[in-house]
């Protein structure tokens, strides 16, 4: 029987939560990297007990661990005991945990500075990895997305990361400017039809999209509204929160946006707006239905400054519409006194003949629907803070 | 013989319990024990200082015979008492927090 591995990445660990196909015990392990933030960590479709976690602290930095057996056990990819960590020229080595930009003017701008939050510029630090994006054809080949916003990308398994200049030294990487969150790169979406094209998105800087496999990115925001920033239909400054995709069709996107949920049917080159009967049209997460294109999730949010479900109520909306009208889900969450929040990697679904849905809060429960939805019921719960959720269907 | 004493975070990063001890050619300092301590336990690149800058991150300290060396210039020579191994190098992370 097929079974699923859910991958919890909280603020002081990861939780790895297994399950036959049926959904309805679920054993935990963990926390695995005990006290550490776990930001993100995510399985490989082509080798599912290949799996890459982003590890960090801000005393201690970033830590890329690997497991090649489903987080039973891990290992950094970087420099083994013994072996001298600087090369012939004195140069520090590749260690796994080593994101350093890329300034050589061949293969992209020199881009030393980006937009600060009081306009002045202010220069390109590396501070953690948001998100880690497995290739649909390699287990060796990986793409991180980081914090200050680029993208970085392995094709040794995790043992170094190369940037992918081409992103930010494009000629809008100035304007680019931290959310509240700090100016990061949380979203990598890889189009499983055609292998050149990426596309990323960055708070609080917009979507991208690159047509030749990371060399040159153009922005995809027209059509986004957002009232916040001085010039609401700029090219360059809007706070795209996470961008969903369904694999049969990669030229539809749906993204939550700060505000408003919005949906691009020319892979990205425009986007019209969805939010319909949203009771808030804020939020972070967005997913789509395994088996059906155009059923889609979101958790709305009361607002940015309140980052808690409206009226107390922990409600899932789904439309099966593809946008604009939208259904509460309420059936097993919590609908009175409830003030947690769904972060923007914390919700994926499996792809069981009846697709589950699942989604972590900031108090520390993983929700699952066996049921696309209609029912829901904690996995866990009283984990620390929920960073990320990733599922795996296992075969 | 060098002592090094490392938060329990690092500690779990490079699989060792307790104190790390080292050998160290030649002068020692705080950049030559990180230099040994890191070719010893690649996992603890990155985590005490900087990749390619060698700079201390920002909330890693170092204590030694009651004396902060933080703010000492990475070619500083140590103090007897470490050279000796009567003494730990600390490696202490800040306190930031509740």
């Amino acid at each position: 029987m097929s079974g699923v591995r859910v991958l919890v990445g909280t603020r002081k660990g990861a939780f790895i939560l297994t399950s036959d196909g049926k959904r309805r015990s679920w054993d935990v392990s963990g926390p695995h990297f005990a006290g550490w933030e776990i930001y993100h960590l995510k399985g490989s479709s082509v080798d599912p007990d290949r799996l890459y976690c982003s590890q960090s602290s801000g005393w201690f930095g970033q830590i890329i661990q690997r497991s090649s057996d489903g987080g039973k056990t891990w290992e950094q990819p970087g420099t083994t005991a013994g072996e001298p960590t600087t090369g012939p020229e004195g140069f520090p080595k590749g260690e796994s945990n080593k994101f350093v930009y890329d300034t050589a003017s061949k293969r992209g701008a020199p881009l030393t500075t980006h937009m600060w939050y009081d306009g002045t510029q202010h220069p390109w630090e590396f501070k953690r990895v948001w998100h880690l994006e497995p290739s649909l054809t390699d287990p060796d080949v990986c793409y991180a997305g980081v914090e200050d916003a680029a993208l970085f990308r392995t094709s040794d398994a995790g043992k170094t990361w190369n940037e992918l200049a081409g992103l930010r030294g494009s000629d809008t990487g100035p304007k680019w400017q931290p959310g509240a969150g700090g100016m990061c790169l949380h979203t990598i979406l890889l189009d499983p039809s055609n292998p050149q094209r990426i596309f990323v998105a960055i708070s609080a800087a917009g979507a991208f999209r690159t047509d030749d496999a990371g060399k040159t990115w153009k922005p995809i925001n027209r059509g986004l509204h957002s009232q916040y920033i001085p010039d609401p239909t700029a090219e360059i400054g809007h706070c795209v929160h996470h961008i969903a995709m369904h694999p049969s069709r990669p030229g539809v996107l749906f993204m939550q946006k700060h505000w408003d949920v919005m949906r691009s049917d020319d892979a990205g080159d425009s986007w019209r707006e969805v939010s319909g009967n949203l009771p808030s049209d804020f939020g972070f997460v967005i997913d789509v239905h395994a088996h059906e294109p155009e059923t889609l999730y979101v958790v709305p949010i009361k607002s940015d400054s309140e980052h808690y479900p409206p009226d107390g109520k922990l409600r899932v909306y789904r439309s099966r519409t593809g946008g604009s009208e939208w259904e509460a889900l309420t059936s097993g969450l919590p609908q009175q006194n409830c003030y947690v929040n769904v972060l923007r990697d914390a919700m994926a679904v499996d792809r069981l003949d009846e697709c589950g849905v699942y989604f972590g809060t900031t108090g520390g429960q993983v929700y699952a629907s066996r049921d696309g939805g209609d029912n829901w019921t904690a996995i866990v719960r009283d984990l620390p803070a929920v960073c990320s959720v990733e599922v795996q269907t296992l075969p | 013989m060098i002592r090094v004493v490392l938060p329990t975070h690092l500690r779990r990063l490079a699989l060792v319990s307790g104190e790390v001890e080292i050998n160290v050619e030649g002068t020692v300092t705080l950049a030559s024990v990180l230099d040994a301590l890191e070719s010893r336990h690649p996992a603890l690149c990155g985590t005490i200082r900087d990749h390619v800058s060698k700079k201390r991150r920002p909330f890693v300290r170092f204590f030694a015979c009651q004396r902060d060396l933080s703010l000492e210039p990475p070619d500083t020579a140590l103090p007897e008492a470490v050279r000796t191994g009567a003494e730990p190098l600390l490696v202490v992370g800040a306190i930031a927090g509740g």
